[in-house]
């Protein structure tokens, strides 16, 4: 077996300058004439380990982390040409002990199972882990719609985009609505602020959903298929028209597929044009139609009358994605992970203060608190662990004290927050819980369609009332107006966009009211992040006199000579912050 | 301002008067399309960079959609512009992870260096601030993107030497 040379190519990677690294391996290929296959790929999921390059030889797989340009020269130098790997850059193996092994030993990979180990762009590479054998499976062994249906029943699997609603049903419904036309949707709107999971898998395995997709036309008898996919995700796009075009190519699209009579199914993308609420099925059928995308009535449901009034089954891409999977190795096999209520694993994006951000993909039942600690190593700086937000601006802060709660649909939701489509923002005690509740209303706000009154004005009116408080103007009462507030934009919105929007600050509310009355009463931020709640001072011991504060203070409240220790006057100073972010020597204090 | 975000695309092609021929092959290849209207929308704008009104009213005239549909679409999406942007953008993410991860500092630094506000243009229409609701790149917070170059975890000081720097390629 010769040796291979694989980079990863995802997002991530190349804004850590993964380009860089291939274009430098690539050049010592040619200059020192070496024997090796050069290969690309997409994210591993390691993203604080960027750019990664993984080294498989006669010995074995060693994937080394943070290979820059000069990291990329050495372990070509030593690893290829000398046959000795640097273990010290190796960041996973199956040879000996490596740093990170245990956050892939702890996963495991159904949905993931090819991210990172194909190339994308390579329809081969996916055939050759069993791509295109669940559909080829159902062709040989005449298995029936109703069986599929059934089997993806069984496995338990439930829509990943956050709703939650059984797979199987959904098809169910969709099948039984009779109609020459009938469509197949792939939601891949992912706008959640702090989630990737989606752009991940059109990035690294855009087959996996095609194939699902393609099932899923198959059980319910769909002659069309429509990717919506968000058009801030260029690549993801770009490997996706690849796929279709592969695809294409072997006749797996078109008409009589896989030797199918009358099995017709063709897929095309549609570009999202930026509108958060086009994750709601009906805005997102809508926007399809080149309307603004505002969500309509349900009933009739889409499974009923949806795109083009024809009925219309919506999934994830990362339900899809399950999907092969569960057809080629059974129901009982995807079910045997989980928990009672919530079968299979589910795909996390963890970012914010935690030590390793990258994506995990781990099965149902884990406690939030292993996903932090065990994969996510913990939080970054030495910090405290806070709080974790779950389901973008949908979900709610889960406090440090829940942090045993597992992860599956019903416990998720039991704490007030949501699984949504899995982005998990870790937080530390540097974080504002009142500015958090903030920045996701702010979120809401912006993305509401405006159709529902209580929606379009009420996350207004509970945006000012967080304002004047992360202000220090909070008022007494301000806390139950923001929570009758809440609940009268649950009760009274359309969709889901409306119905969850309050969730984070009433989480917040729930379990860091303390942090609300800190603000409201004593005029205190106890993060020290709503700056004008801080006072802030010249620490007269750090300060040199370097007059870069005084000079930068946009009101003048600074004053002092030069190599004299400066003062801030508090009467003047408008707690721009600015001489604390101009500061070299870290003389501003914040109080 | 409402938050905006990215788009993938072809460099903005600068021009107050905008050449409408450039807009027969869209439309000619839309023609009698289902739900052809935001397609239509985005083709103009990887045109122009924006939507300028001449180009609405062409399009309008020629597909039949009104006016009124048009604008109501353009405006409800974050995509689409009205105006004309710079040669560079900078989009600064404010997504949760970067976010709690002072992002907030990066927009201020970046507007006190270019004086510019966000959403806007610097005179020499070289480089338009936008914030952006998130680049997918929470590993990096923070994070913001110049042109298709993404740049992570950055400080304000650090955002505002690199944006300096691109100025001064350009110049050399």
């Amino acid at each position: 077996m010769g040796t291979t040379v694989t980079v990863g190519l995802g997002s991530c990677g190349i804004a850590a300058g993964a380009k860089n690294t291939y274009e430098k391996i690539s050049a010592l290929k040619t200059a020192g004439k070496l024997n090796f296959i050069l290969r690309k790929t997409s994210c591993v999921g390691m993203c604080y380990r960027e750019p990664l390059v993984e080294i498989t030889d006669d010995t074995g797989t060693y994937l080394y982390g943070e290979v820059d340009t000069d990291r990329a020269a050495e372990v070509i130098e030593k690893h290829i040409n000398r046959h000795e790997p640097i273990k010290d850059y190796v960041v996973y193996t199956n040879l000996f002990d490596a740093p990170e092994n245990d956050f892939i030993g702890a996963q495991v990979k159904i949905v993931l199972r090819n991210c990172g180990h194909i190339d994308p762009e390579s329809i081969e590479e996916y055939e050759n882990r069993h791509g295109y054998k669940a559909i080829k499976k159902i062709v040989a062994e005449k298995i029936s719609q109703e069986e599929v249906i059934d089997t993806v029943l069984k496995s338990g699997l439930r829509g990943r985009g956050g709703g939650g609603f059984p797979t199987g049903k959904k098809w169910k419904f969709a099948r039984s609505n009779k109609s020459d036309d009938k469509y197949v949707i792939c939601n891949a709107d992912e706008g959640d602020p702090g989630a990737f999971m989606d752009r991940s898998v059109l990035e690294g395995d855009p087959h996996s959903v095609l194939e699902g997709m393609i099932i899923a036309a198959y059980a319910i008898g769909a002659t069309h298929g429509v990717i919506y996919c968000r058009a801030e995700y260029p690549l993801a796009i770009k490997r996706l028209n690849i796929a279709l075009e592969q695809a294409h190519e072997r006749g797996y699209l078109g008409k009589n597929i896989f030797g199918i009579e009358g099995f017709d199914h063709d897929i095309y993308i549609k570009e999202g044009a930026g509108a958060f609420v086009c994750g709601e099925e009906t805005a997102l059928i809508a926007s399809i139609e080149g309307e603004r995308g505002m969500p309509r009535k349900r009933p009739p449901f889409p499974a009923v009358s949806g795109l083009w009034k024809k009925p219309t089954n919506i999934n994830n891409v990362e339900t899809f994605a399950n999907i092969p999977w569960i057809i080629l190795k059974g129901a009982e096999a995807y079910a045997r992970y989980g928990t009672e209520k919530s079968k299979g694993t589910k795909v996390f994006a963890l970012a914010g203060k935690v030590r390793h951000s990258g994506l995990v993909e781990v099965p149902m039942g884990m406690t939030i608190r292993d996903v932090i600690f065990k994969l996510g190593g913990g939080i970054k700086n030495n910090k405290k662990f806070k709080a974790v937000q779950m389901g973008g601006p949908s979900g709610g802060c889960i406090p440090e004290f829940l942090s045993d709660t597992i992860v599956d649909y019903d416990s998720v939701t039991a704490t007030g927050a949501i699984m949504g489509s899995g982005g998990m923002v870790v937080m530390d005690e540097t974080t504002c819980m009142v500015d958090v509740a903030k920045f996701f209303l702010d979120f809401t706000r912006k993305e509401s369609c405006g159709k529902c009154t209580f929606c379009r004005m009420g996350t207004k009116r509970m945006l000012e009332i967080l304002d004047r408080i992360t202000k220090g103007l909070g008022r007494e009462g301000d806390i139950e107006k923001l929570e009758e507030l809440a609940y009268q934009i649950k009760d009274n919105s359309l969709c889901g966009l409306g119905q969850t929007a309050p969730n984070p600050v009433l989480t917040t509310i729930r379990y860091f009211r303390d942090e609300y009355e800190a603000h409201i009463n004593q005029k205190k931020c106890p993060a020290k992040v709503c700056r004008p709640l801080l006072t802030y001072q010249v620490d007269p011991e750090k300060c040199t006199g370097c007059m870069v504060c005084l000079k930068n203070c946009p009101v003048k409240a600074i004053t002092g000579e030069r190599k004299q220790p400066h003062r801030i006057n508090q009467e003047i100073c408008t707690k721009c912050g600015m001489c604390l972010s101009k500061c070299k020597f870290e003389a501003v204090m914040i109080s | 301002m409402r938050i905006t975000r990215i788009q993938s695309g072809k460099k903005p092609n600068l021009v107050d008067e905008p050449d409408l021929s450039l807009l027969d092959p869209l439309i000619a290849s839309q023609k009698g399309k289902k739900g052809s209207l935001i397609p239509l929308l985005q083709g103009t704008q990887e045109i122009y960079g924006y939507i300028p009104r001449a180009a609405f009213e062409k399009v309008s005239y020629e597909t039949g959609i009104p006016l009124s549909n048009m604008f109501g679409v353009v405006t409800f999406y974050a995509q689409f512009r009205l105006h004309p942007v710079g040669k560079m953008i900078i989009k600064v993410c404010h997504g949760t992870a970067c976010h709690v991860q002072q992002a907030r500092e990066i927009s201020e630094s970046l507007e006190e260096a270019l004086k510019i506000k966000d959403g806007e243009t610097t005179e020499d229409r070289f480089f338009t601030l936008e914030s952006v609701a998130c680049l997918g790149c929470c590993s990096l917070a923070p994070v913001m993107m110049v042109g298709d170059q993404t740049y992570g975890k950055l400080t304000g000081n650090e955002a505002v030497k690199i944006v300096k720097n691109i100025k001064l390629a350009e110049n050399n």
